[in-house]
């Protein structure tokens, strides 16, 4: 549980900003932090990991308090039990892969579980493998693993899945999943992939210019309130064809392509890579069976 | 040739290349992470000896030691030692000329390791001497073995220090720096040669294997 008012000037590439930010979260939720880049979202994580001190406001994990700027109390980072998997992973140079997870087990934590880790992450093949001659991928699985070693009471994830393949990163996801249902704890995750909120997250927290433009479910957060809907995808552009008065924007959703045709007014606000949601109004779906369960 | 000269220095450069160790990993991490006001005092005095003449150090710590002043009286009424003219002396004398080659390198390995890899061991509860230890140190070794080597070299090539605190007697303090001014002085410049042409050949070889082991990645080495 986390009930929180974080303040902290912030420096960004157009200057000063003000971060400000006051959430909630029930016990053991994954928060997805999701806006533009600079807009304050590693700067949250680092705060509620005691890396970096507000200019103001409070901290209360678990019925603790971690920090509170009118009574001084800030409790030290190594005293707060988070784990936090850096955008570099942070991997030690100087230990093997099954070293830098033994390194992360508490003192009187379960020694077994790097062995499990390890299988779990598909690590076996590289567990004695120097961390500095692994894909950008691999370290990714490794500092996962690691911050799952400490067995944290938060776990910060910043963008931690950027650098998997399709495959992988659902792989990835699953077992963060399986770990976060087995394992009580809350997730807090920088995330730019939509469908990965959609798939991973309770809540996601809006954030621009260092404050909360929305703070609710992926399906509130993510849905144009003037749509109404019944069938609501997410994906990204992958190219817009302009023909005349005919435009087609070609969508992925998940692995399928869709092609749309868009208003002539609509298709200049947008371009390709954007998130977009597509979605159907005025007309009945057809469904046709593809295949006898 | 004499080889007391000789085993002298090396003996010299041996000891307070280890005592620089065990002061200069401590110094140069408290000046790597520090935000103490103090810190460009520190740097700059740890510094100084780059650009001061060995001589100006080797005279104030003349004046320190000697008995009739305050410290070296002080040293001498508290624990009957005198550190002019002696051994002691000279290591003392070395260990504040070498500083700033073995506190450099080390300062700099620091600094130009991630934050990250300090962040997340302090994330992970370890005490700050396990994070030192086993985590910032076993990453720097490069950077160490740099200072350790700066200092020896250096130790073994001072010359103006040692003349002034140590003085030139034989089995005490007359190095081999002090023996080729000593047998120059004396017309022997075959004595001198010899000793000139040992330190030549040894400072480039510890050289080369310094700049062969850095060349390759030394955490493979090692």
């Amino acid at each position: 549980m986390i009930h929180t008012r974080l303040i902290k000037e912030l420096k960004a590439a157009n200057g000063k900003f003000t971060l400000d930010v006051n959430f909630s979260s029930d016990a053991h939720q994954i928060i997805a932090i999701y806006g533009p880049s600079g807009a304050g979202k590693t700067s949250i994580l680092r705060m509620i990991a005691g890396l970096l001190k507000p200019d103001g406001g409070f901290l209360q994990v678990n019925n603790r308090n971690w920090y509170h700027a009118e009574t001084g109390i800030a409790v030290a980072p190594g005293d707060r039990n988070v784990g936090f998997v850096f955008q570099d992973y942070a991997l030690f140079p100087n230990m093997s892969v099954l070293q830098n997870i033994e390194y992360a087990i508490p003192k009187d934590g379960d020694r077994k579980m790097a062995e499990q880790l390890i299988r779990h992450f598909d690590l076996n093949e590289l567990r004695n493998s120097p961390t500095d001659q692994l894909s950008g991928g691999q370290q990714q699985r490794v500092a996962v693993a690691r911050a799952f070693a400490q067995q944290p009471d938060i776990l910060c994830l910043d963008e931690p899945l950027s650098a998997l393949d399709h495959s992988l990163r659902t792989k990835l996801q699953d077992f963060i999943l399986e770990e976060h249902r087995r394992r009580a704890f809350t997730i807090l995750m920088v995330s730019h992939d939509v469908a990965e909120i959609f798939k991973m997250a309770d809540r996601v927290l809006h954030l621009e210019d260092g404050k909360i433009l929305k703070y609710n479910t992926p399906e509130v957060v993510f849905s144009d309130s003037s749509i109404s809907g019944k069938f609501q995808f997410t994906g990204k552009i992958i190219s817009i064809e302009r023909s005349g008065i005919l435009n087609v924007v070609t969508v992925l959703i998940d692995h399928q392509i869709v092609k749309v045709v868009v208003d002539p007014r609509e298709v200049d606000s947008l371009s390709e890579g954007d998130q977009v949601l597509v979605a159907s109004k005025a007309f009945n779906p057809i469904i046709r069976k593809i295949h006898t369960g | 040739m004499e080889w007391g000269p000789i085993i002298l220095t090396f003996k010299l450069a041996a000891i307070c290349t280890m005592l620089l160790l065990l002061i200069g990993i401590p110094l140069a991490y408290w000046l790597a992470t520090t935000q103490s006001r103090f810190k460009s005092l520190v740097e700059t005095l740890t510094a100084m000896p780059l650009v001061l003449p060995p001589t100006v150090l080797g005279f104030y710590l003349l004046v320190a030691f000697t008995p009739n002043n305050l410290l070296g009286g002080w040293l001498r009424d508290t624990f009957n030692i005198s550190l002019i003219f002696s051994f002691g002396g000279l290591v003392i004398g070395s260990i504040i000329y070498s500083l700033p080659f073995m506190v450099q390198p080390i300062q700099a390995g620091f600094q130009h390791l991630p934050r990250s890899l300090y962040e997340t061991a302090t994330l992970m509860g370890k005490s700050r001497w396990s994070i030192l230890s086993r985590v910032l140190i076993p990453n720097i070794k490069s950077s160490i073995l740099t200072g350790i080597v700066l200092s020896f070299a250096h130790t073994i090539g001072e010359f103006g220090v040692v003349l002034m605190i140590g003085g030139n007697i034989p089995e005490r303090t007359k190095v081999a720096s002090i023996a080729i001014y000593d047998a120059v002085e004396m017309m022997d410049y075959n004595l001198a040669n010899k000793y000139a042409g040992f330190l030549f050949v040894v400072t480039f070889i510890i050289l080369l294997v310094l700049y062969r082991i850095t060349g390759r990645n030394l955490n493979k080495v090692m």
